[in-house]
């Protein structure tokens, strides 16, 4: 079968692959129909997660069909149309069993890496190097769905494969930072980044009741679509200095909850990028933290600080003096999203969210690397790329 | 020049601080060695009861398998059961270190088991990778990326 597969630094290509198979009796095989790129691939195209293997493949916020099960799969059956999460679950260990499904312990088969990098064993994520556990991505004709039961959910009539595709990561990853982040009704939010997951983390603050969001981006088109779609007010940060325009848009408190979703190839304007991009270039620290100091800054005392961004390391100049003498709670995680996307499909069915608009460039699986070039460099509005292997 | 002057006064500063800090610290210890570190108990917990992880008294089989020593209670609150695991066979110091660089440290395979054991009790299966149909071809640094891999994808902390 045809696949997009990483073959180095910045070095994308289609090639021919074996075809997956079903490896244990509770895997189904799905048959890609719609699979998008996300802010977080790009962190392995430039090299920055350092467990990626030539010609691996990548992909992992998907849709399709699924076409063959095994014998122990009770949930699913050939021919369901299903979104399936880009984290993997088991359903069934404690912290599946509390909803914290990407700290799953029995889905990533190598498990030692992430146990020593970071403390603790996470879930398995498709197409996310060989720390995650390996999985093929799915930029793909085809993949594989390790416990699709607990992983695949049934697309209701009536969803379009476009609005459903969301519903795989960006949809319930914005949900999770604004509903962990602890939005309130009445609260103000602000969120780092207009992004597919910052958008979606906006609306979902003003579906739980925050009474203003506003999102901070540079890309002019990225913040106008975020205006019209999101309906919050947006604040371009090359132009404005963000904590003081917070500050005068809050009476002078700051936000009563911040949310990053940038992750750990933040951009800004000044002395601080280039000292980070030196000190991350030089390996000195992995990520660079840029938007995260900025939200624990504007931060109102007292409140809370959710980091959405994918980071992978070390960080340098961490505000833990604000962090700590403001009173403020910082939380982050990888999505959980077995435990929203059947409420999100619910409202997408609804019409109170909207997704499908992210999807500005909609192109065929041999266009892969294209599709790539332009989200990287933002070319032509490209807010995500979306692939149709079988178009 | 009141910079120049400034930037000289706030290097001394700092450089006067240094040298107090360092007096100060005279002899730096070495990282602390955990002296028990072959002898640990390497502990899991699974999702079940504990008559569901041992009924009858009988362990399962991934550490019925090893040659270790075994031992299990309740988890508190309400986590299930925490499971215990070492090797008979106990190889410290440079033994120890050999014996991880050849791959045959035998706390290695008790580690594999207790993961198995929680997974198969707690999903009824152990998850495999993709990695066994192999869509990736040899480089330079992968066979790097193979040989870290190799070594800590059945390491880590447990």
């Amino acid at each position: 079968m045809k696949a997009l597969c990483w073959e180095g630094v910045n070095e994308l290509s289609v090639e021919q692959v074996p075809d997956p198979a079903i490896l244990n009796a509770q895997d189904a095989i799905v048959k890609v129909t719609a699979s998008t790129t996300c802010g977080s691939d790009l962190h392995l195209l430039g090299g920055y997660i350092p467990a990626m293997r030539a010609g691996d493949v990548i992909g992992h916020e998907f849709i399709g069909e699924i076409v063959d099960v095994g014998p122990e799969v009770n949930r699913h059956r050939p021919g369901d149309r299903v979104v399936v999460c880009s984290i993997i679950g088991c359903g069934r260990c404690w912290a599946c069993r509390h909803d914290e499904w990407s700290l799953c312990e029995n889905s990533n088969p190598t498990p030692g890496v992430t146990d020593l990098m970071w403390g603790g064993t996470t879930a398995g994520i498709f197409g996310y190097s060989h720390a995650m556990g390996g999985f093929r991505g799915s930029h793909a004709e085809y993949i594989r769905v390790p416990f699709v039961d607990y992983n695949a959910f049934t697309i209701p009539e009536g969803v379009s494969d476009l609005d459903a595709l969301f519903a795989s990561d960006a949809a319930p990853t914005g949900w999770m930072g604004a509903e962990l982040g602890g939005v309130r009704p009445g609260d103000v939010v602000a969120v780092w980044g207009c992004g597919g997951v910052g958008q979606m983390a906006a609306r979902a603050a003003m579906l739980l009741g925050a009474e203003r969001v506003i999102a901070i981006d540079r890309y002019p088109e990225r913040l106008a679509m975020t205006a019209r779609h999101v309906g919050c007010e947006v604040i371009d940060y090359t132009s404005t200095d963000v904590t003081a325009e917070l500050r005068e848009r809050t009476g002078g408190r700051g936000p009563d909850v911040c949310v990053e979703a940038v992750g750990m190839e933040a951009d800004s304007t000044g002395i601080q990028r280039v000292y980070d991009g030196i000190k991350q270039q030089l390996r000195l620290e992995q990520d660079r933290p840029i938007a995260v100091r900025e939200a624990i800054h504007a931060c109102r005392k007292g409140g809370s600080v959710f980091v959405l961004g994918v980071f992978a390391g070390f960080v340098d100049k961490f505000p833990l003096g604000a962090l700590m003498n403001k009173g403020l709670t910082l939380r982050g995680a990888q999505q959980h999203g077995q435990r929203y996307i059947p409420k999100l499909l619910d409202r997408i069915a609804k019409g109170d969210l909207k997704t499908s608009y992210l999807a500005t460039h909609t192109m065929t699986l041999d266009e892969g690397p294209k599709g790539y070039d332009m989200f990287k460099h933002k070319k032509d509005g490209c807010v995500r790329a979306v692939f149709r292997p079988w178009a | 020049m009141k910079r120049l002057v400034a930037g000289a006064a706030a290097l001394a500063v700092a450089g006067l601080g240094m040298a107090r800090w360092a007096a100060s610290r005279g002899r730096v210890p070495a990282a602390a060695k955990d002296p028990l570190e072959s002898s640990r108990w390497l502990g899991i917990t699974i999702n079940r009861p504990p008559d569901e992880v041992a009924p009858g008294g009988h362990l399962p089989e991934p550490l019925s398998r090893v040659d270790a020593e075994v031992r299990m209670n309740r988890a508190p609150g309400d986590r299930g059961t925490e499971i215990y695991a070492r090797p008979r066979e106990q190889r410290a110091g440079a033994d120890g270190v050999l014996a991880r660089l050849r791959g045959e440290d035998p706390r290695t395979g008790v580690r594999t088991a207790l993961r198995e054991t929680k997974s198969l009790l707690e999903t009824g299966d152990v998850l495999r990778s993709d990695e066994e149909f192999e869509t990736t071809r040899p480089t330079l640094p992968g066979k790097v990326l193979d040989m870290a891999l190799g070594r800590v994808a059945e390491g880590g902390r447990l």
